[in-house]
């Protein structure tokens, strides 16, 4: 096997362009999570941006409108969510379930048209510094904005939880959001708000995978994305950074497994397969195990009602 | 008085009989089942292709999408036998089972099963399609246009379908090329784009410089073209998703076989059989070859193609030998449809060992 700098330089860059739409979708839920709403509905949402954001290419030729309409999109089906658990005080779980079904179902409906329609090509940003510097200039330079966005967005979101006002009303509702009320917080606004944006960081999450990462549209493409979101937000103790690590964990040993199978490297093909999975829980389980922190970050409300009257 | 209730109960009865008649040679409906979506692109929207030309033909058809292979499967066999369809078609390995089972309760409607070898029942048939023959072609194309002599396979499940794909293809790349090596990455999905383009791209990142696939989804092709090597495209012609890179594309054409059945329905004429049509019968169709080929492999190419359609050339010619230098098949003899059948170990050559 041929170890040169360069060779390392392209896998790093992979595994960076997977753990993309991870990055976004959990940011988006993290926020949500936060201010003590469960959404599940991750995974339909991603779809519903993924579709949203490829028709609108195609039939537009915009690829800002695509961009733009897939994360409006993702607001538009979140609102549905928003609107059933703020006002009319549904179930979390059930309610996530059901957008998450109904978000493949009418993708599939809506995508029925797109089928086998060949995407366009998304603009890089740096394209010219790739060859600079080695190993560096091809992981730092030529991609897409989305790109850029998604790692800047977990040190954004830990700025915004832990320095600013918006920030700590945010994680004031999700802990308390009797107290929070008390305070002359209008808690269903905040919800809703929470909610929205997670819809929309979904939504360009999908729209992501079907004009950025494969340009096309098939049916199902996000392949179950939106449930390892879902998953460490969670293992991350609702922490952005960590999720972070976990995305590129996760991305990293779905990416090098590929790689140990085409070196031939003797361990059953169905253990790496499940390798990205177990390591990397594993990892967040081990570098979360500080109980204090756990219980700061861990949203006290986080799946439960509130109406202002009870 | 009775003379006229008679003459009419006879006259209504014969009329009734001869609309029952035109009725059914007219009225044949057809059901198709389907593992995956009709927007996979892939493997289910080929199948759906298909159905599309029945109903061309002037056949109502039905279809239901996305049906588990379980006792799902069974559930919805059933309904659609129970609601008026003479031939049904489904088109899963895993629908094997299933398909026999309500095939028993239900004499009078035809069965078809893809890609199957169980026909319990008289009115149950198979059919399947030589796809090997295709990858044969892929596998000479891909040994000559190689330059750095390591060719990427994305593969799907260990299943022979899938064995048989890579033996036929590295057979071939190694005849035109004997110092190609075919690396093969197991993506365990028929289809999700992103694993499919992680994989490809790990192989690329090694060297491979033509990418082969056993999997459904447009992202390799994409891949390839955005790592400026070759491909080629699996099912469906690819070739506008992937314009450089896709050489040419082994596609699914299972549109005659199904009006030919649903016809023969009408006609009286079904038959319980087994079907494995190649490249001769029309069944596996390969698309117009890139410019990028040079002239005398696209020659090579065509040849080829008449050879294996009129059966002069056969995809597994001996000697073949295993990965530890067994004899597979003799010298001047070919592999028999038994040992394509259940084919589960790998050709001498390949790298790399089959998951179990």
């Amino acid at each position: 096997m041929i170890i040169d700098i360069n060779f390392v330089g392209l896998i790093i860059v992979s595994i960076m362009a997977s753990a993309v739409p991870l990055i976004l979708a959990s940011c988006g839920e993290l926020i949500t999570e936060r201010s003590g709403v469960l959404n599940l509905g991750v995974e339909g949402m991603m779809i519903i941006g993924a579709i949203s954001g490829f028709a609108l290419m195609t039939v537009t030729g915009s690829l800002i409108i695509a961009v733009f309409g897939a994360m409006l999109a993702g607001v538009l089906i979140s609102t549905i969510f928003a609107f059933l658990t703020q006002t009319l005080i549904t179930n979390h779980v059930a309610t996530g379930l059901a957008l998450t079904i109904f978000g493949i179902g009418i993708s599939a409906m809506i995508g029925k048209n797109f089928v086998g329609i060949p995407g366009k090509e998304f603009p890089v940003l740096f394209e010219g510094l790739k060859d600079t510097i080695p190993l560096l200039s091809p992981i730092l330079f030529g991609h897409s904005i989305v790109f850029y966005f998604a790692f800047a967005l977990p040190f954004i979101t830990s700025y915004f939880l832990k320095k600013t006002k918006i920030g700590l009303i945010v994680r004031a509702v999700g802990d308390s959001p009797e107290s929070a009320s008390n305070q002359g917080i209008n808690v269903r606004f905040v919800r809703y708000a929470c909610i929205l944006y997670g819809g929309a960081m979904c939504g360009l999450a999908g729209a992501y995978l079907s004009m950025i990462y494969t340009p096309q549209w098939i049916e199902n493409m996000t392949g179950g994305r939106g449930w390892i979101a879902l998953a460490l937000v969670v293992f991350s103790t609702w922490n952005p950074i960590k999720i972070l690590i976990g995305a590129m964990i996760f991305g990293g040993l779905t990416i090098i497994q590929f790689h140990m199978q085409a070196i031939g490297v003797r361990i059953p093909v169905q253990f790496l397969t499940a390798l990205p999975y177990i390591v990397t829980i594993i990892v967040l389980v081990v570098i979360s195990r500080d109980s204090r922190k756990i219980r700061l970050s861990t949203p006290s409300s986080l799946g439960k009602s509130f109406h202002k009257d009870n | 008085m009775h003379k006229f209730l008679i003459r009419s109960f006879v006259s209504s009865l014969v009329l009734l009989f001869t609309l029952t008649v035109a009725a059914v040679a007219k009225d044949v409906k057809a059901a198709f089942v389907y593992i995956g979506p009709t927007g996979d692109h892939g493997w289910t929207y080929q199948h759906d292709v298909g159905r599309k030309a029945v109903e061309a033909a002037g056949f109502k058809t039905t279809y239901v999408e996305g049906v588990p292979e379980s006792a799902d499967a069974e559930r919805v066999l059933r309904q659609l036998a129970n609601s008026g369809h003479d031939i049904i078609f489904t088109t899963s390995f895993g629908y094997m089972n299933p398909t026999n089972k309500v095939a028993k309760e239900f004499p009078n409607v035809k069965f078809e099963h893809a890609t199957g070898y169980k026909r319990e029942h008289p009115n149950v048939a198979t059919y399947a399609a030589r796809f090997y023959e295709g990858r044969t072609i892929l596998g000479t194309i891909a040994g000559t246009m190689t330059k750095s002599n390591v060719i990427g396979y994305v593969a799907s499940f260990p299943i022979p379908e899938v064995i048989r794909g890579i033996n036929s293809f590295t057979l071939a790349a190694q005849k035109v090329n004997p110092n190609i090596k075919t690396k093969i990455v197991w993506a365990f999905t028929w289809y999700d784009p992103g694993k499919e383009a992680e994989a490809a791209k790990a192989l690329i990142d090694q060297g491979a410089d033509v990418i082969a696939q056993h999997t459904d989804s447009t992202a390799i092709v994409q891949m390839a073209e955005k790592a400026g090597v070759y491909a080629f495209g699996q099912a469906s012609d690819m070739d506008k998703f992937a314009p450089k890179a896709v050489l040419t594309s082994v596609e699914n054409n299972w549109g005659p076989y199904y009006v030919d059945r649903v016809k023969a329905v009408a006609n009286g004429t079904w038959n319980q059989k087994d079907t494995w049509h190649g490249i001769g019968d029309g069944m596996v169709v390969i698309s117009g070859l890139d410019s990028q080929m040079p002239s005398d492999l696209q020659a090579k190419v065509k040849k080829l193609q008449a050879d294996l359609a009129s059966g002069k050339v056969h995809s597994f010619t001996g000697p073949i030998y295993d990965q530890k230098g067994n004899l597979m098949v003799a010298e001047g003899k070919t592999a028999d449809d038994g040992m394509l059948a259940g084919m589960m170990t790998y050709v001498k050559g390949v790298e790399g060992d089959i998951p179990k």
